[in-house]
């Protein structure tokens, strides 16, 4: 079957691919100047040789690489440096799910908002309506993440001030308040990228035949706009979902900072910062394998709702 | 009719049979050119990027203000602030004390002299029954939570009724707070607060030492000078902040268009080449750029960084610069394939080669100048992309390194004092976006005035 040749195909290149991001995290990391060893107080020769048997640090490099991968294979990412007694593999757990529900209430919000105000400036074009909405699709895409999300902050510290009560948190994570204005900050500028999408897909399908047609039966204008225009034009919004879960993936680090949220995103670069070498190990590839797999499962997505992708 | 006509086989005048043009025949560029003046908003914005090249390349010959340099006496001051002086004599030691104390007792908390940001001497009543004091400061003002700012001292002593603050005085207001600390040390209720707006004040030495005066200017005590001249205010450092503004775009252009630059070069010869080699070759290249578009691309930047950290002393430009490039190609490769493998399809390819053309001749005579309207735009469009990444990087720390200012890095840096001095922040970030609208919108002009297939449909 086709589809499932494809879908294979797919997931053997994702495999290859994150394979080489490990690997080329594992050499990286290699490269870094410095020893993990060295800050460590008054270690004896025999405690150092002690510690290097022990992670395997003794061995040449080939042998780390192929521990490394085999440690990766079973899913162990090892233990961090800077924290006491904390495997990589918990950190991963305990806040992964925080960003992902961060990135999915974002990736929704850019994704039901793109569509809406895509399909509004089509439908308003060259009007009042249309200039506004692309004015802020404009500005979207043009001031960067953490701007907005500084932003945000401050809208949020002056709304709390005038009003007197505390509606939106400004910082932290734990109830629907906390996720809001965070989640939206992060969905901003893929909204504005969508909707400049879906406005150019809408006309494009204005003057398209099928709907040239639909007008000439009498269909209303209304029914045509729904079922003609709308659910043709949401198909390449599909096919930079992938791509958007990325911006929005990696914006994460960002707005997660910004807002003290403790998802994964921090802890990369907090991680980054401190050079963390496991856990920037760890991370990054689980972060790589991520969002290689989503971006496969939106193009093989694409591939069930679009045949015509498949071919190619 | 047939006898007596004369054919005439003598040739025209040259004049006569001369062809008018209707019109002047315009090349592509000069086409593309007009259709782009029509483009108001492209128009904006191309000359707002010249108007942001001429601020990068002789802003600093025009402003030369060292922006390393820090002027310690006006920390984090937004722009347009009042910046005179008062002259004061040298400080000398708070002697006289007592007397002083004396003339003021029974209103509590209070000044004595005046208060500047040389120092600020306050006295208080003595209350017999406590066991001391602690003197705290705040720069805002005591609200329902009693936040009373730094402790600035601690006395055991409840006939101790004075003290002089001198520790980092800033021009502006603060809010002293005195709390009586009962006989187990702990603090009291009955807490005195006193506003106090200080005044901004130097020595003539000072004054001097600073170039702010010319050595042959004499000036006396109760005269005023105006301090160094900062247009868009000071960082957190005290640092100038449009000649940092201006170093910056230097770092943040460099990055934002020169690697653009050299990775629409590179992916103009890669996909060139594969797409006119075509065949097994063209197959194995474009795999190849379809496996560096897999990458996740930030985590890349990061790991690059990382791995090939800098050393003291270097700004971290560089590594930047090569692993933008590296990962940042095949977009340009594939879209250069693309066009290739059309134009070598094109009557006028093959016109050419029966005409005797070599293969260098083709590619560089038709093939790459055909390919130009479509690359200027993406050049167009690499440049915010890369702008973005340098200032998402230096926000989270893995961009340049300080003291290197780049506007991401300042804004990292100007976020952390968003509530008391905003402009840290905003300038940067207007720069970063006005930049990244420019270049957007020309590109968007640059697509429609260049390359008919794209256009929008607007």
């Amino acid at each position: 079957m086709a589809i499932a040749a494809f879908i294979a195909k797919r997931l053997i290149q994702g495999v290859f691919t994150v394979w080489f991001i490990a690997t080329a995290t594992f050499f990286a990391m290699h490269n870094v100047p410095g020893d993990p060893l060295l800050n460590e107080r008054a270690m004896t020769d025999a405690i150092r040789a002690n510690v290097e048997a022990k992670y395997g640090l003794d061995k040449p490099l080939g042998t780390q690489y192929a521990i490394y991968l085999s440690n990766l294979a079973r899913g162990d990412f090892g233990i961090s440096f800077t924290q006491e007694n904390r495997q990589v593999n918990d950190i991963i757990r305990e806040h992964f799910p925080v960003s992902a529900i961060l990135g999915v209430l974002a990736v929704l919000f850019a994704a039901v908002g793109g569509i809406l105000w895509g399909a509004l400036t089509a439908l308003y074009r060259n009007r009042i309506p249309d200039y506004l909405i692309m004015f802020f699709v404009i500005l979207g895409i043009s001031v960067p993440s953490f701007v907005i999300a500084a932003l945000g902050q401050l809208a949020i510290v002056n709304m709390n001030g005038a009003l007197g009560i505390t509606l939106f948190p400004v910082a932290g994570w734990g109830t629907l308040a906390h996720m809001l204005v965070p989640s939206m900050v992060l969905g901003l500028g893929t909204m504005a990228y969508l909707t400049r999408l879906m406005r150019s897909s809408m006309l494009e399908i204005v003057s398209s035949d099928y709907v040239r047609t639909a007008k000439a039966k009498g269909m209303p204008p209304a029914r045509i706009f729904a079922k003609h225009q709308l659910r043709n034009a949401i198909l390449p919004v599909i096919t930079v979902l992938g791509p958007a879960i990325a911006a929005i993936t990696t914006g994460g680090f960002v707005v997660e900072l910004v807002f003290a949220i403790p998802g994964l995103g921090r802890y990369f670069v907090q991680a980054v910062q401190q050079l963390d070498y496991t856990v920037i190990m760890g991370t990054t590839v689980f972060y790589g394998a991520f969002l290689v797999f989503m971006v496969i499962f939106v193009d093989v997505l694409y591939g069930l709702i679009d045949p015509r992708v498949r071919v190619g | 009719m047939s006898s007596g006509h004369i054919y005439n086989f003598s040739p025209l005048k040259r004049s006569e049979i001369s062809q008018s043009q209707s019109r002047p025949s315009l090349s592509y560029w000069q086409d593309a050119w007009i259709r782009l003046k029509a483009n108001t908003r492209a128009l904006i914005s191309l000359y707002l990027i010249i108007g942001l090249l001429i601020f990068t390349v002789f802003g600093p010959l025009i402003w030369s203000v060292d922006p390393a340099a820090q002027d310690l006496d006006q920390i984090s001051r937004p722009p347009g602030q009042d910046r005179r002086a008062l002259i004061v004599p040298e400080y000398s030691p708070w002697i006289d004390s007592w007397l002083e104390l004396e003339a003021g007792s029974g209103q509590g908390l209070r000044l004595i002299g005046e208060p500047t940001t040389q120092s600020i001497r306050l006295g208080w009543d003595p209350i017999n029954t406590v066991s001391g004091y602690r003197v705290y400061r705040n720069i805002y003002p005591i609200g329902i939570e009693r936040a009373y700012g730094i402790p600035r001292a601690e006395f055991f002593d409840s006939q101790i009724v004075s003290f002089e603050d001198r520790l980092d005085l800033k021009e502006g207001t603060y809010y002293f707070t005195l709390v009586p600390m009962d006989s187990t040390g702990q603090l009291t209720d009955s807490t005195e607060t006193l506003e106090v707006k200080v005044r901004r004040v130097t020595t003539v030495r000072e004054a001097r030492q600073k170039g702010l005066i010319g050595s042959t200017e004499n000036l006396e005590v109760g005269d005023s000078v105006d301090l160094a001249f900062h247009p868009l205010g000071t960082d957190y450092l005290g640092r100038d902040m449009l000649a940092r503004l201006m170093a910056g775009a230097r770092v943040s252009l460099f990055i934002g268009i020169g690697a653009p630059l050299f990775f629409v070069t590179f992916g103009i010869l890669f996909g060139a080449t594969a797409g006119f080699l075509g065949g097994k070759t063209d197959q194995i290249m474009m795999r190849f750029a379809d496996f560096i578009v897999a990458l996740p691309f930030l985590l890349f930047m990061i790991l690059f960084k990382i791995a090939f950290g800098i050393g003291p002393g270097e700004s971290g430009i560089g590594p930047m610069l090569v692993a933008l490039v590296v990962l940042m190609w095949p977009a340009t490769a594939r879209l250069v394939r693309g066009q290739i493998l059309q134009i070598r399809e094109q009557g006028y390819i093959s016109a050419s080669q029966l005409l005797g053309a070599k293969t260098p001749y083709l590619i560089l005579r038709h093939m790459l100048p055909n390919t130009l309207g479509v690359v200027l735009v993406t050049l167009t469009f690499a440049v915010p992309s890369a702008i973005f990444t340098e200032a998402f990087l230096s926000f989270i720390g893995m961009g340049v390194a300080p003291p290197t200012p780049s506007w991401g890095s300042m804004s990292n840096e100007g976020i952390k004092t968003m509530l008391t001095t905003p402009h840290e922040l905003i300038f940067p970030a207007v720069f970063i976006s006005v930049t990244v609208l420019a270049f957007n919108l020309l590109g968007d002009g640059l697509r429609d005035a260049l390359d008919a297939r794209m256009r929008n449909q607007d």
